[in-house]
């Protein structure tokens, strides 16, 4: 039976795991990620569910260690965040490669220097390019729900490429919230034991991994944006699915108050909360679009939601140093190529400072000034403190 | 080979018991090459130099192990002459995913097999020297130190061969490489080899051992012991490479075979603590007829060959006693 409980994100994370019937796990801690690996050592401790628990000795071991397991043919799942993540790169791009459905959750933390344990996503949108299905949370309940869709995404035999959760740190891993633990046994119908169609086995020797020199690379990189595109369309479906069977569902975007605004914020992850909160607050005929899913990026699904925007606004929790403007911001200016839609950007919530309500409302009284047709800041930074730079 | 019986007698047996005896008349050689599968698991046809000593501890390595067994591998030579899309040389399931990670990647084979129920499969990591004591130096730390019931094999070519000879933890003291180069102001390699077999067992593990590609007979009952003996085992075996170490394709063995006989390698296996040669050569031959074979030692001077028997001398020493 599903039971409603109160918990912190990193707990419905570790519940997710636990219902996926997931096999192998490799651990190693990094805030604020390590309650998940924590609550899930706890379970098996307690003998709530069975599975192989790696404690191994760096995070780019951790993902090595899910890359043989998941080849061998195993259910895998690891978590990270930042530091963590910046550590696995070189073989995030391998397992993207070689086609395995491994899952994790990124906790998202600022990257160092300085040093910072706290929020924003830089770290995982510096991963947008090695080949993984990416999706953005806004509640513990979305993160739970999205890990049991994402091994149903990338156990999908169009599919089969890696998916990263990416849920905040602290805002939602260290926060408590109600959540709905869906059933076990639902959770098991909804997601069927995984079969890796290339899997390591004595029976049917296969080589993975090989050398794949100038006349084949080419065809597999193209074949990993294939499954991208059909990663889209499962992932959909695989939302639809979850409706169906548990009685909620996120879609891979998220429009809030979008009938006829003309002026659209646009963001990934917790803060569409507070902006949500900030709409009703002002009673604003301003919307909002949470892409919920920005690898593969629905670009379709993004051009229909925004057919009647005039202005946009890009909160982001990440900047692409160099350029001046956060990832989203540049790739949205990019799908939207060729519209008449002024796109502007907020880069917000660096290394954990608050995004609060009042700089939305900035956010969206700049916005309205554009739509009036004054001239505005193209990428404002939220909260900076001007005197100390 | 098949039966001993088909041994000539003039063939010695290298296995323990040094020249002394003709090797169809040794119960345990026969016994193994009895059992030494003619079934070649690594296939020919790979692109590995002529006389390339490496290929051959990947050959005998699986024949020990046999058809139950996944392959990890680090990026390196024999990961490149034997994996070329769409040809592979590999008759056994195998997985190369980067350079520093093999015994990482095993972990996680390990792991699943395990949970998958399948305790029938063995799983063996392959690494050169500088994927296992530079780059992987820590993920197989981890790996041995957590217990998994792997086999890691280093084949220790002595350099960083795959990218054209450079130096690594593991190059002899003397030797020039690309990026240890004699020179005016410049002998060599300035460092002594890292001993990686005793870091290895200063991890607790069950079962150590050192091999040669020379020495197939013991090469090979290492490895089946290490795959039978429960929790991480580590066989470190020196192998030969043609251009790396400056040899004729067909001195390879001997060479291989020479730095064992003049005591720059010691066969010796650890099992539960316990230590124990293997081969203990019944002639020490001196450094210099080793290295005068090689071009990466062709530089060296009498000093410094002197250097390096000394540092033999003191091994010899430790391990066989005086002599
Ligand atoms: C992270 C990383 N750094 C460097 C390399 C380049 N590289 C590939 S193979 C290799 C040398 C391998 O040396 P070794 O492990 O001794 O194996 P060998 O080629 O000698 O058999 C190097 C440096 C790489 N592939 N990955
Ligand atoms: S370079 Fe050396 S190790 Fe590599 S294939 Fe040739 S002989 Fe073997
Ligand atoms: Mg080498």
């Amino acid at each position: 039976m599903p039971h409603r409980d109160v918990m912190h994100g990193s707990r419905a994370v570790a519940e997710a795991v636990k219902l996926c019937d997931v096999k192998v796990i490799a651990a190693y801690p990094i805030t604020p990620q390590t309650h998940i690996v924590e609550d899930i050592a706890e379970m098996l401790a307690n003998g709530e569910f069975d599975a192989e628990y790696i404690m191994v000795e760096s995070e780019h071991s951790a993902m090595s260690a899910c890359i043989g397991a998941s080849a061998t043919g195993a259910r895998t799942f690891t978590a990270t965040a930042s530091q963590g993540l910046a550590l696995m790169h070189e073989v995030l791009w391998i397992a993207s490669g070689m086609r395995l459905p491994i899952v994790m959750v990124n906790a998202n933390r600022a990257l160092s220097a300085p040093i910072n344990i706290w929020n924003d996503q830089s770290d995982s949108i510096a991963e947008r390019d090695s080949g993984w299905v990416q999706l953005y949370v806004e509640t513990c309940q979305e993160a739970l729900d999205s890990v049991i869709q994402a091994y149903r995404i990338a156990e999908h035999q169009d599919v089969l490429l890696p998916v990263m959760v990416c849920m905040d740190g602290f805002v939602l891993t260290h926060t408590v919230e109600p959540v709905e633990v869906p059933d076990k046994e639902q959770v098991r119908r909804y997601l069927p034991e995984l079969r890796l169609p290339h899997a390591l086995d004595p029976e049917h020797p296969v080589t993975m991994g090989s050398l794949g020199d100038p006349n084949y690379y080419m065809e597999c990189r193209k074949q990993q944006e294939i499954a991208m595109e059909h990663a889209l369309r499962v992932a959909e479906e695989a939302d639809e699915e979850f409706r169906r069977v548990f009685g909620r569902g996120y879609g891979i975007l998220e429009e809030y108050n979008m009938q006829d605004a003309e002026v659209v914020l646009v963001t990934m992850g917790s803060v569409a909360g507070t902006i949500k909160e900030t709409i009703d607050m002002l009673g604003s005929d301003v919307g909002l679009l949470r892409l919920r899913m920005f690898r593969p990026f629905p670009k379709e699904a993004v051009r229909r939601a925004l057919r009647n925007a005039k202005v946009v606004n890009v909160i982001e929790k990440d900047v692409s140093m160099g350029f001046g403007e956060g990832a989203l911001m540049t790739e949205l200016k990019s799908v939207l190529y060729g519209s008449d839609i002024r796109i502007l950007g907020t880069v917000a919530g660096l290394g954990g400072r608050d995004i609060t309500t009042e700089h939305v409302r900035q956010a969206i009284e700049r916005a309205e000034r554009a739509l009036r047709g004054e001239r505005v800041e193209e990428v404002a930074w939220a909260g900076l403190k001007e005197e100390a730079l | 080979m098949k039966v001993a019986a088909d041994i000539p007698s003039y063939v010695r047996c290298r296995h323990v018991c040094g020249a002394s005896l003709a090797a169809s008349r040794c119960f345990k050689f026969r016994r193994l090459v009895k059992e030494v599968s003619d079934e070649e698991l690594f296939a020919p046809g790979h692109r590995g130099c002529a006389g390339c000593g490496c290929t051959v501890a990947m050959r005998l390595a699986l024949k020990a192990a046999g058809r139950n067994v996944i392959v990890t591998h680090a990026t390196g030579c024999m990961e490149v002459i034997s994996s070329p899309y769409p040809e592979t040389a590999w008759r056994v399931p195998w997985i190369h995913v980067a350079f520093e990670n093999s015994a990482a990647v095993a972990s996680g084979v390990e792991a699943a097999l395990r949970a998958l129920g399948r305790k029938d499969v063995k799983v063996i990591a392959f690494g050169g020297d500088g994927g296992t004591v530079d780059i992987g130096f820590q993920a197989l730390s981890g790996a041995l130190e957590r217990g998994h019931d792997f086999v890691y094999i280093c084949y220790d070519n002595e350099a960083y061969m795959n990218t054209g000879i450079q130096r690594s933890g593991a190059t002899p003291y003397g030797a020039a490489t690309t990026t240890s180069p004699a020179g005016k102001r410049s002998f060599g390699n300035k460092t002594f080899k890292k001993d990686m077999p005793r870091i290895a067992a200063a991890h607790g593990i069950p079962y150590v051992a050192t091999a040669s590609v020379a020495f197939p007979l013991d090469y090979m009952e290492k490895v089946r012991k290490a795959l039978s003996i429960e929790g991480p085992a580590y066989v470190h075996v020196h192998a030969s490479c043609t251009p790396g170490w400056g040899i004729a394709s067909e001195k390879s063995i001997e060479v291989a075979r020479l730095a064992v006989d003049s005591g720059m390698w010691i066969l010796y296996e650890i099992e539960h603590g316990k230590a124990r040669v293997t081969y203990k050569p019944t002639v020490k031959r001196p450094v210099a007829e080793y290295l005068r074979m090689q071009k990466r030692f062709r530089h060296l001077t009498d000093e410094h060959i002197a250097v390096l028997q000394r540092y033999v001398d003191e091994r010899w020493e430790e391990v066989f006693g005086g002599d």
